[in-house]
């Protein structure tokens, strides 16, 4: 048994299907776990009031839209070095939830930025940045959903994602490099300005949405091994077995 | 405990429109991602399984 047994989607279908309650309960208790911190002992922020309770899901939501693209272009770099098969299932069922987290940080970043700045939406460099992410997100799917033959359109999505990656540290450095509305990191790897609370809060509401995109993208990568496998015997046996 | 009562809790010191705004599509999304999967599983499923029986005759 070494690393390549889990390249094989039969296998990693298998592994995948008994990941998935983990990953799911894992994440149902860590969103309980930080939701109950974030609205039940963190205080009220002296500047912002009770507003600032929208940050335990906007800032896990804004790592996650960059962390899901950076790990989707892994997957596609490895994809298109050593052609395995599993890297792009992989890329493939990341993309939604990704999309779905960039869609809700710019959502709950615009109900903050409403009462905070008085604008639901500016065009300054970190929005903006983002909304492009937003945008290659949906590129991206729809660039695989056009092309009919899976290989080119594995590889077509691949290097899309790969140009797009140079975004991701636009996004990140967009609070030095410009002068933004929006505020800069709080947490840098020099340390935080923040409170002890409120990070523990919005730290275990990033790993609730880990978990999260674990588990969703275990459960649809195993749909697309399905479609792709079917003509192989373990999955018509298995596929019988249900029956 | 920050809160005197739930209405209170429900008022977010006035901020409520906009933390509840924030909150209530945030789970939405999540509920619709988890409905189209499920619903996506089933139907991949019965799809290939009909495929399958084509196949055999």
């Amino acid at each position: 048994m070494n690393l390549y047994t889990y390249a094989s989607p039969a296998t990693f279908y298998h592994l995948a299907g008994r990941l998935i309650p983990w990953f799911a309960w894992g994440a149902g208790v860590l969103a309980v776990w930080g939701l109950y911190v974030g609205f039940f002992v963190a205080p009220t922020d002296f500047q912002q009031g009770e507003a600032y309770r929208i940050i335990f899901i906007h800032v896990p939501a804004a790592w996650m839209s960059m962390f899901i693209y950076l790990v989707m272009a892994f997957w596609g770099a490895i994809g298109l070095a050593f052609n395995t098969r599993l890297s792009f299932m992989m890329a493939r069922a990341l993309a939604p939830t990704g999309a779905m987290f960039t869609f809700v940080a710019l959502w709950t970043g615009a109900w903050w930025g409403k009462p905070m700045w008085g604008a639901w939406w500016v065009w300054d460099a970190r929005l903006t940045s983002e909304l492009i992410l937003l945008f290659l997100y949906i590129g991206i799917i729809a660039l695989w959903a056009a092309i009919d033959d899976v290989k080119r359109s594995d590889r077509a999505g691949a290097l899309l994602t790969l140009i797009g990656a140079v975004n991701v540290p636009i996004i990140y450095f967009s609070v030095q490099w410009w002068n933004t509305l929006h505020q800069g990191a709080t947490i840098k790897p020099s340390g935080t300005s923040m409170d002890a609370i409120m990070l523990q809060g919005m730290l275990v509401m990033a790993f609730a949405a880990w978990f999260y995109t674990i588990a969703v993208a275990l459960v649809r990568v195993r749909g697309i091994i399905l479609e792709r496998e079917r003509h192989t015997e373990w999955v018509k046996d298995l596929l019988a077995r249900e029956s | 405990m920050e809160w005197a009562s739930w209405s209170d809790f429900w008022a977010m010191g006035g901020y409520g429109f906009y933390v509840w705004g924030a909150y209530g599509v945030t789970a939405a999304c999540i509920l619709i991602e988890v409905m189209l999967l499920k619903r996506a599983a089933s139907d991949t499923r019965r799809r290939l399984k009909r495929m399958q029986q084509w196949e055999e005759l």
